[in-house]
């Protein structure tokens, strides 16, 4: 029997960041993870976080994972890879499975962050090869480099649908559509919408019925779905496509805290069976603690502040911080946890469908939870996207309240302002100078700023958007402008490509457009 | 198909390029990746057919978690072939219930 002050049982976001502040605290602690590489599932996440500047946002999900990897080793955090924990039993005594070996451990306390499991729903064919998960296919293209298929149709609506869909489309595969039992889009409304601009229908109110194929994916029947959720006879359509991705939700991988008899509870706000945890995540079994997904589905960025705090309460408990360091810290992870819990899809707000008007009191736009994008006269209620402005200046069609700040701070010259609550709408001080840097659109993480100037003389107006896609356009290049449903709107010139290192691969390209269409033109296609 | 070009990926951590075989087929992949990804890449979907109603699996999880993805390595039966790393020389068999295909 080895004995650890710590035992943390999986080295993903909530994990590492736990056993990072453990080790600083001084403390003797162990992670197991039964995967050969640390780091969970944040290596896989290739887009730009959410939040404010301590939640790391603006920054990509996998050089967040670099960043929390190098901490753990330039502190000598001991991670046992290739090593399954098998069960938890009385006393805090935990068997590990590694190479064929079972051991037994024994700590002092334990932090259970097994993170979660994605949900599956059954359909007709739903485990014919080619029907994967969502995350299957984030590991297949972003951590293989192998195209998880050519034409994908993606199962769910929420951000994982969102973002592994644009994902795919980065990684040079075709979605031939998202859809969504529900009749809301589920993740933020920025999210859908740079999918949606691309030309990637979003049917909402529809379910898949079949898949289609023996030995391999070869279509896939969806339909419409009533108010009950059932497939309305005679909506039936198939689609062309070898691969069906699944993305409908994540429940925590709690089955170590309900075998180390902790209570538990079903609790649809927290994604499923959890153990019942106290403000330090503390279950019933004193010693045994939750952090991170496991606790309750949030984000990455939450379960790494999480995990800090739980084993900063650890860390008081077994007598390595005194109760005023304690606090300090328990304070500061707090108030960072407390701005991301905020707004329209924080955690207790889960399900809720009832937001007709925006914290400011502007309208909800409906039809970016019915298709994905906005009209523009919905856009035309937010103050940030309709003003008037001389010379190039952000527009800006962030319209949810989401836990977002990196606009404020990007531009140097004070246009855009948030205020302490990140959830708020950013406004636009017109007083304030645009240089047109596309600092603004780079860092947006929902790439929901364009850059506007009405007026570039000869009758045409330029828009610049963010681009994340391959082949990169060059200065002269000329295509099609297209709205933000992806429909052509008319021709484009480029003329301007903007990169830079810390625009971290979000290019800044300017189109040129007749003045008519410089409300529409969302985005571009080569000719 | 293997993804070449990435606009945010600047190239995958893979070894060198190693053969291996399926069902006494010669493939290549790189070493290091997992045997799924390799097989993947050769357009193979099926990894193995259940034992009760001989129905087709392939990739489904990924992640280690499902089992869906298992196949005869190296004689050795249920090896999850999306977490397994891909040596040179590997011999691989589609998995029929926990057996290869009897001749």
């Amino acid at each position: 029997m080895k004995r650890h002050e710590l035992i943390i049982i999986g080295a993903g976001p909530a994990g590492l960041s736990a056993a990072i502040e453990a080790k600083k605290a001084g403390m003797d602690v162990i992670v197991f993870d039964e995967n050969q590489r640390p780091g969970g599932q944040l290596f896989k996440q290739i887009h730009k976080f959410f939040g404010s500047k301590e939640h790391h946002a603006k920054v990509r999900g996998f050089r967040i994972g670099q960043e929390l990897l190098k901490e753990a080793e330039d502190l000598g955090v001991k991670v046992e890879l290739n090593s399954t924990v098998m069960g938890i039993y009385e006393n805090k005594e935990v068997t590990v499975k590694q190479f064929g070996v079972v051991d037994h451990y024994k700590g002092d306390a334990i932090i259970i962050a097994t993170g979660a499991a994605e949900n599956m729903i059954p359909f007709k064919g739903w485990n014919v090869p080619g029907v994967i998960g969502a995350g299957a296919a984030q590991t297949m293209m972003n951590i293989q480099g192998v195209q998880p298929g050519s034409k994908i149709l993606m199962v769910g609506s929420g951000n994982v649908g969102l973002v592994v869909s644009l994902q795919l489309l980065q990684a040079g595969c075709e979605v031939a559509a998202i859809i969504d039992a529900a009749p809301r889009v589920g993740g933020y409304g920025v999210h859908a919408a740079k999918v949606a601009r691309t030309g990637v229908p979003l049917y909402m109110s529809h379910t898949v019925i079949e898949a289609k194929g023996t030995d391999r994916v070869t279509g896939a029947v969806i339909a419409e779905v009533d108010d009950h959720f059932q497939p309305i006879p005679g909506t039936e359509k198939e689609l062309d496509v070898d691969t069906i991705c699944i993305a409908v939700g994540l429940s925590p991988m709690s089955q170590l805290a309900s075998n180390a008899t902790c209570e538990m509870a079903l609790i649809p706000q927290k994604g499923g069976n959890v153990a019942i945890c106290d403000e330090h995540g503390e279950t019933s079994v004193k010693g045994i603690f939750c952090a991170g997904d496991v606790a309750g589905i949030e984000e990455a960025s939450s379960a790494m502040i999480q995990g800090r705090s739980v084993a900063d309460y650890v860390a008081k408990t077994l007598g390595y911080l005194t109760d005023d360091e304690f606090e300090e810290k328990y304070e500061f992870h707090q108030n960072a946890l407390g701005q991301l819990r905020q707004g329209m899809f924080a955690p207790k707000n889960k399900g809720r469908n009832d937001w007709t008007v925006t914290d400011e009191g502007f309208p909800i736009s409906k039809s970016l939870l019915r298709n994905g994008y906005m009209t523009v006269e919905e856009l035309e209620n937010f103050p940030a996207f309709n003003y008037k402005k001389e010379g190039i200046h952000p527009v800006i069609e962030c319209t949810q309240n989401i836990p977002c700040n990196p606009c404020q701070d990007a531009c140097k010259f004070g246009c855009i302002k948030v205020g302490a609550n990140i959830t708020l709408l950013p406004q636009i001080d017109v007083e304030k100078k645009c240089t047109g840097c596309g600092m603004c659109v780079a860092s947006c993480s929902g790439q929901a700023i364009f850059l506007v100037d009405d007026d570039i003389g000869d009758g045409y107006a330029s828009v610049a958007f963010p681009y994340e896609f391959l082949p990169v356009p060059n200065v002269g290049d000329k295509g099609t402008a297209l709205n933000r449903k992806g429909e052509p709107v008319c021709p484009a010139e480029i003329i301007k490509v903007q990169k830079a290192s810390v625009m971290d691969k979000t290019m800044v390209v300017t189109m040129k457009v007749k003045q008519a269409f410089v409300k529409d033109a969302r985005f571009y296609k080569a000719d | 198909m293997r993804i070449s070009q990435h606009p945010i990926i600047e190239g995958y951590n893979k070894g060198k390029e190693v053969t291996f075989s399926l069902d006494g087929k010669e493939l290549t992949g790189y070493e290091g990746e997992s045997i799924a990804a390799a097989l993947k890449a050769a357009g193979v979907m099926v990894h193995r057919y259940t034992a009760k109603q001989h129905k087709p699996r392939g990739i489904f999880c990924a992640i280690g978690r499902c089992t869906d993805c298992v196949m005869i390595v190296n004689g050795e039966p249920n090896v999850r072939t999306c977490i397994t790393p891909l040596e040179e020389g590997m011999v691989i068999q589609t998995q029929y219930g926990v057996e290869p295909k009897e001749d």
